[in-house]
């Protein structure tokens, strides 16, 4: 669905249902250079039992409009308008890696709003490498295979995402182009690196979160490696979830993240 | 784990999709000969009815041996994923049927495979859909017969049975300026040979009866995403970016931004018109796959020989070879196919149509029938058998003489290949 968030169009996936602000709401929110799609299965299961979805395209990503936002705490602040404008009052914040520190951010600055917090494939700090962060700038096309490298994990995803069929590296890789060339910005994986690698406010959200907390890891997972996450794992009180899987561990283990995520609602 | 690199291509023939099989320890692919797959919980059966969840229901809609397939092509093509077909013939009715329908018009090379002409020009008229050949050369003729109604761009790799070589990049550039994809039939390149998605190409399929399998011993297709191309930009496709009614109302670019096409394919072209492959005809498949390199480079290696002999036999008055000078496209396949050119391509024997008749009839190693791509070597006369719908006028306009002849150079000894060609140009000199 369309949205005006902060005068400008935005757009959210609703999980293949209408939404409706009337139920638990739900919002899945992506990581850099990424759009909703990463979410599909999660959001259309939980459009389907119960819960109202929003998993919005960040400025500059995809089908919202640009510019993008330059850190994290702007991308708090945006969705927080986000579900102003969908009419939300609370709601449980999902995120996936740069995501994840959006939803981290977000649950610390309103906690009232924040029924559950979830971060996937999450560390923190979230240090990207002077190489990688160098690359995004210079050659973006180059950082994507890199990151597609270190992003997955096996070469027999099973069941394949979205479906049977899907060669998960590839769809990785592609998606990430895609995103890239939509809206022209070259600089939108740079961007996205760099409001990961320069936030420092998580500990400090962490201190302010009174919703349970999960964290759902990769036990492969080569760019957000597991024992990045304990600290901010501790200062959340977390629930820790381990799935057999890379960092983009909805595309490569999607039912085990399923299985987490509603233990993690529950 | 692969380290810092892509895995190679020959580590992906072998592993790309298939993982020891978590249920028994077999290390091989499975044959899964099963028509269904038992669900969980009725819970379980709705959300796999409803895309909350991946899996298989049904195997006309996928299977996982053929999953095993599609993810392993789409490897090695540097793809999104991919479609196994009943044949490669399917895969193309399937790639123009998932994104055009009646009033909708396609511009196609006129260098195709005799089955895919007849689809374009007869076919499909029938069902409302028009087709304007272009010769693949013809630069501007591609661009100047797009029209406000056209759905994509269509070729092959190579022309059959002249080899024309396709300008990829040019001819995508082409496509895309116009916000439309380009279709090519890689049956004659294969991945080994090159890979159309990295020079611009958006959907690839094959009729994996040919290299893929590689033994002559199946029927099958491949329709590969590449997932490039941005259906949302493009207004011309609300096919995939408007509500379907057929599943629920789904926008197939909101549920996946690179994988659309193929849910829609998979989804609406498996479900409804149902030309699936059996997964035994996979698996077979998959151990093609499995020697796909080795294999190509023997049937590269074997091609040369064979074509240097027959370049400088009196009788010959030509070969069509990109990898001769003498080809309109040396150039362009130097620098689109430095692999090789394949192992299909054709000759011309100087005299009469009774001689080329008596040239097929003295062979012994090639066999003469209709197919390429085994590892027998095979032999066939275009004018009289794969393209015998078409008139001399559409024949010339293919590139095709009446005494063309074409071979598919198989892994047999290339001494031996060579002496089998000796024997038969002989006995067609004496036939004047």
């Amino acid at each position: 669905m369309k949205l005006t968030v902060h005068g400008r169009e935005a757009y959210a996936y609703t999980g293949g249902k209408p939404f409706d602000p009337a139920l638990p709401s739900i919002v899945f929110i992506h990581g850099a250079l990424h759009d909703h799609t990463v979410w599909t299965l999660l959001a259309r299961w939980c459009a389907h039992h119960g819960f109202g979805v929003l998993a919005p395209d960040l400025p500059g990503h995809m089908r919202s409009a640009g510019p993008a936002l330059e850190n994290v705490e702007a991308m708090a602040e945006w969705l927080f308008a986000l579900l102003d404008a969908a009419g939300v009052e609370k709601a449980a914040l999902v995120g996936h890696s740069m995501g994840s520190l959006v939803a981290l951010d977000a649950a610390g600055r309103a906690p009232e709003r924040t029924t559950r917090l979830v971060m996937v494939g999450t560390a923190y700090p979230m240090k990207v490498s002077p190489a990688l962060l160098d690359l995004s700038r210079t050659d973006p096309l180059a950082a994507i295979d890199m990151v597609t490298m270190l992003s997955y994990s096996t070469l027999a995803a099973k069941p394949g995402y979205p479906g049977p069929g899907v060669w998960t590296r590839g769809g990785g890789k592609a998606l990430c182009r895609l995103v890239l060339a939509h809206q022209g910005d070259a600089l939108l994986y740079h961007r996205d690196f760099l409001a990961c690698d320069s936030y420092q406010g998580g500990l400090a959200a962490a201190a302010k979160v009174t919703a349970p907390a999960s964290l759902i890891l990769g036990v492969r997972d080569q760019m957000t490696v597991p024992k990045a996450a304990t600290e901010i794992g501790t200062a959340l009180k977390a629930r820790i979830e381990r799935v057999e899987a890379g960092h983009v561990l909805m595309a490569e283990a999607p039912d085990a993240v399923l299985n987490a995520l509603r233990r993690s609602l529950a | 784990m692969p380290g810092s690199s892509d895995p190679g291509f020959d580590t992906l023939a072998l592993h790309a999709g298939a993982a020891p099989d978590p249920a028994t320890g077999a290390r091989a692919v499975p044959i899964h000969l099963s028509t269904s797959f038992v669900f969980e919980s009725s819970e379980h059966a709705a959300s796999l009815f409803n895309l909350e969840r991946s899996g298989h229901v049904y195997s006309r809609i996928s299977n996982p041996t053929n999953a095993v397939l599609e993810e392993r092509v789409a490897a090695l093509e540097g793809a999104v994923g991919s479609i196994a077909t009943a044949s490669g013939q399917a895969a193309l009715h399937l790639a123009i049927a998932t994104l055009a329908g009646a009033g909708s018009h396609i511009v196609a090379s006129s260098a195709l495979y005799g089955g895919s002409h007849n689809l374009l020009h007869y076919t499909l008229k029938r069902f409302g859909i028009d087709t304007t050949f272009v010769k693949p050369r013809d630069i501007d003729g591609w661009r100047a017969a797009i029209r406000p109604n056209t759905k994509m761009l269509f070729s092959e790799t190579l022309g059959n049975p002249g080899l024309d070589v396709l300008d990829i990049p040019t001819v995508s550039t082409i496509a895309h300026d116009a916000g439309l994809p380009l279709l090519v039939d890689s049956t004659f390149t294969t991945p080994w040979l090159m890979k159309p998605i990295e020079h611009g190409a958006d959907l690839v399929f094959h009729s994996a009866t040919k290299f893929l399998s590689g033994h002559g011993t199946v029927v099958g297709g491949v329709l590969v995403d590449g997932g490039r191309f941005d259906w949302t930009t493009s207004r011309r496709f609300p096919e995939l970016t408007e509500p379907y009614e057929g599943f629920h109302g789904m926008v197939f670019t909101e549920e996946s931004t690179d994988g659309a096409f193929l849910l829609r394919a998979r989804r609406e072209g498996l479900r409804d018109f149902g030309a699936c492959m059996s997964p035994h005809t996979a698996w077979l498949i998959l151990q093609g796959i499995e020697t796909l390199p080795l294999r190509m480079a023997r049937h590269i290696e074997n091609t040369r020989k064979i074509v240097a002999f027959l370049a400088a036999h009196p009788l010959v008055a030509g070969v069509g070879y990109p990898e001769l000078e003498s080809h309109p496209d040396h150039a362009l396949a130097q620098r689109l196919l430095p692999r090789g050119c394949g192992s299909v391509f054709s000759f011309d024997i100087r005299g009469s149509r009774r001689q080329g008749q008596a040239f097929i009839e003295a062979l012994k190693i090639f066999s003469h029938l209709a197919n390429v791509g085994d590892c027998r070597s095979l032999v066939i006369h275009p004018a009289s058998t794969t393209h015998f719908r078409m008139d001399d006028s559409a024949l010339a306009l293919a590139g095709i003489g009446p005494g063309t002849i074409r071979l598919s150079i198989g892994l047999e000894d290339a001494d031996d290949l060579i002496d089998d060609l000796k024997r038969a140009l002989r006995a067609a000199e004496k036939a004047t």
